[in-house]
């Protein structure tokens, strides 16, 4: 363990006391250039986990540690300014980072490029599609070059196409990447965490704790074709039977 | 046909009122300082238009003035506001109970305030007061109004203060700003009309005091040729708005709050 870089985050026995409830302790480590998947049920906790790790909430008690600065982030939503183009909703993090107009204004359009829609910098969210908005999202989530991207339930609200060819894209951005940043995403879908992920690790439904990690195998990124892969299916299915066990547990 | 239908619509019905109201007049002989027939009305606007149009332009202005004033003190104590919860939280009781405060209530002592020779600037004070309450909850509103999913997008970027309020707080706010404009500017020519009516204008003399002129002496076709202006300036100042509000919108791109 000795050779191990330093992690881009980090949570140990972190907890987070809401009123009602608490949610942990959750044992996370995020090594540069990992893709993690989280999966668990509707309140579990997961966005919490996020929020964690982007150093939004501080644990009531454990330690998190985070990258500040160098943390990109993706809701479920494209959440993008609708009085603002494309090229101003992805040059956002420069424009707060005070980096100079001009050379926001080309990165910008260098990362709108990248996710396919350089043709696209002068559109408003609203004249763009759901695929194409969340696209803007990915870049202005990655035009800082982050060594470390959150995603929560990134492609939950597209249809199964667009969603395919986003974690395609998604894939491709994170080979593309120098460095890979660590990838964490929040997911409902099963086959998704598995195909996307290194490794998923699965919540508890009562606690939020960590009930189980699965690696999932071969090698990132892989083939459209892994998907018909008995391995990818096992894998699959060792998951699921994690998440049902704790659900059922919590039932 | 449909459209022409809905264009010829109001205005069938209108000629039809004005028609039997002609015909009541002059059928029933109700004397013209009780209900003068809409003839007389007509033939009171057009002899009076010098000095009916004189007054409705000192209205207008005092109007307009308040509504300004209104805007700088309800807008910028709702971005001081903002910046505080607990500046919240003590001004917005304050803030609603100007808005209960019946605006003829206070006349005497803003009158007391501005001297009695300048009933001009205590009409526009009285006008500004009854204006100002929507104004600073629409800019309030709107300031808290944020995409709570950006303001962390803010926060994960170190965001200071000042690029939340210009970046993020105040276009959000723009949909909430335009209506509470709207609504204003309708309260601020009610605001100056009654304002007037209990301070009285001084030199300046506006629509409120020819209404009074009017009615004391049983003029009551100028009286109602004065409505018909006070009416007129309040369709002129609403399409006013309305056509600022498409220029800001169709600039930026985008629905008008609740859109």
């Amino acid at each position: 363990m000795a050779d191990q870089p330093a992690p881009v985050a980090r949570l140990s026995d972190a907890v987070v006391r809401y009123p009602a409830r608490s949610v942990g302790p959750i044992d996370l480590t995020v090594q540069p250039g990992d893709i993690l998947a989280i999966v668990g049920a509707s309140g579990a906790g997961k966005s919490t986990a996020l929020r964690l790790l982007a150093g939004l909430e501080r644990p009531d008690q454990g330690q998190a540690l985070t990258t500040p600065g160098r943390t990109g982030l993706v809701f479920q939503a494209p959440t993008l300014m609708p009085w603002a183009s494309a090229l101003d909703n992805v040059a956002l993090p420069l424009d707060l980072a005070r980096i100079p107009r001009v050379q926001a204004r080309d990165r910008a359009a260098a990362a709108l490029a990248a996710v396919g829609l350089g043709d696209r910098l002068d559109a408003r969210p609203h004249q763009l599609s759901g695929g194409m908005a969340m696209r803007v999202a990915l870049a202005r989530a990655l035009v800082d070059r982050p060594a470390l991207l959150l995603l929560d339930e990134p492609f939950a609200a597209l249809d199964s196409v667009t969603r395919r060819r986003l974690i395609e894209d998604l894939h491709r951005l994170w080979v593309e990447g120098a460095p890979r940043p660590a990838v964490v995403f929040v997911t409902h879908d099963v086959d998704e965490a598995v195909y996307l992920a290194a490794r998923t690790v699965v919540l508890d439904a009562a606690t939020g704790a960590v009930a189980a990690a699965v690696a999932s195998p071969g090698v990132l990124p892989r083939p459209a074709e892994w998907r018909l892969d008995p391995a990818y299916r096992t894998a699959v299915e060792t998951v699921a039977a994690a998440l049902a066990a704790t659900m059922e547990a919590a039932t | 046909m449909k459209r022409l239908i809905d264009i010829a619509a109001p205005w069938l019905l209108l000629a039809l009122l004005l028609g039997v109201w002609e015909a009541a007049c002059r059928m029933a002989h109700i004397p013209p300082y009780f209900l003068p027939p809409p003839s007389a009305v007509a033939a009171a606007l057009v002899t009076s238009a010098p000095i009916l149009a004189a007054s409705a332009a000192v209205t207008f202005g005092m109007a307009l003035q308040a509504l300004a004033v209104a805007f700088i003190i309800g807008g910028g104590l709702a971005l001081l506001v903002s910046l505080s919860r607990p500046a919240e939280a003590a001004v917005r009781p304050l803030a609603v109970a100007l808005q209960v405060t019946p605006v003829v209530a206070i006349a005497p002592l803003v009158l007391i305030w501005f001297g009695l020779d300048h009933a001009d600037r205590a009409v526009v004070a009285l006008a500004a007061a009854v204006a100002v309450f929507p104004l600073f909850s629409g800019v309030l509103t709107g300031l808290n109004s944020a995409d709570p999913d950006l303001e962390r997008l803010f926060d994960l970027y170190g965001a200071s203060p000042w690029q939340r309020l210009w970046r993020l707080r105040l276009p959000s706010a723009l949909p909430f700003v335009l209506e509470g404009v709207r609504v204003a500017a309708g309260l601020a020519v009610i605001g100056a009309v009654v304002a007037e009516f209990v301070s009285g204008s001084g030199a300046a003399q506006g629509l409120a005091w020819r209404l009074l002129e009017a009615g004391n002496r049983l003029r009551t076709a100028d009286l109602l040729a004065a409505l018909v202006w006070l009416t007129v300036m309040g369709l002129v100042l609403n399409a006013i708005i309305a056509a600022v509000e498409r220029a800001i919108t169709r600039r930026s791109g985008r629905p008008l709050a609740g859109g």
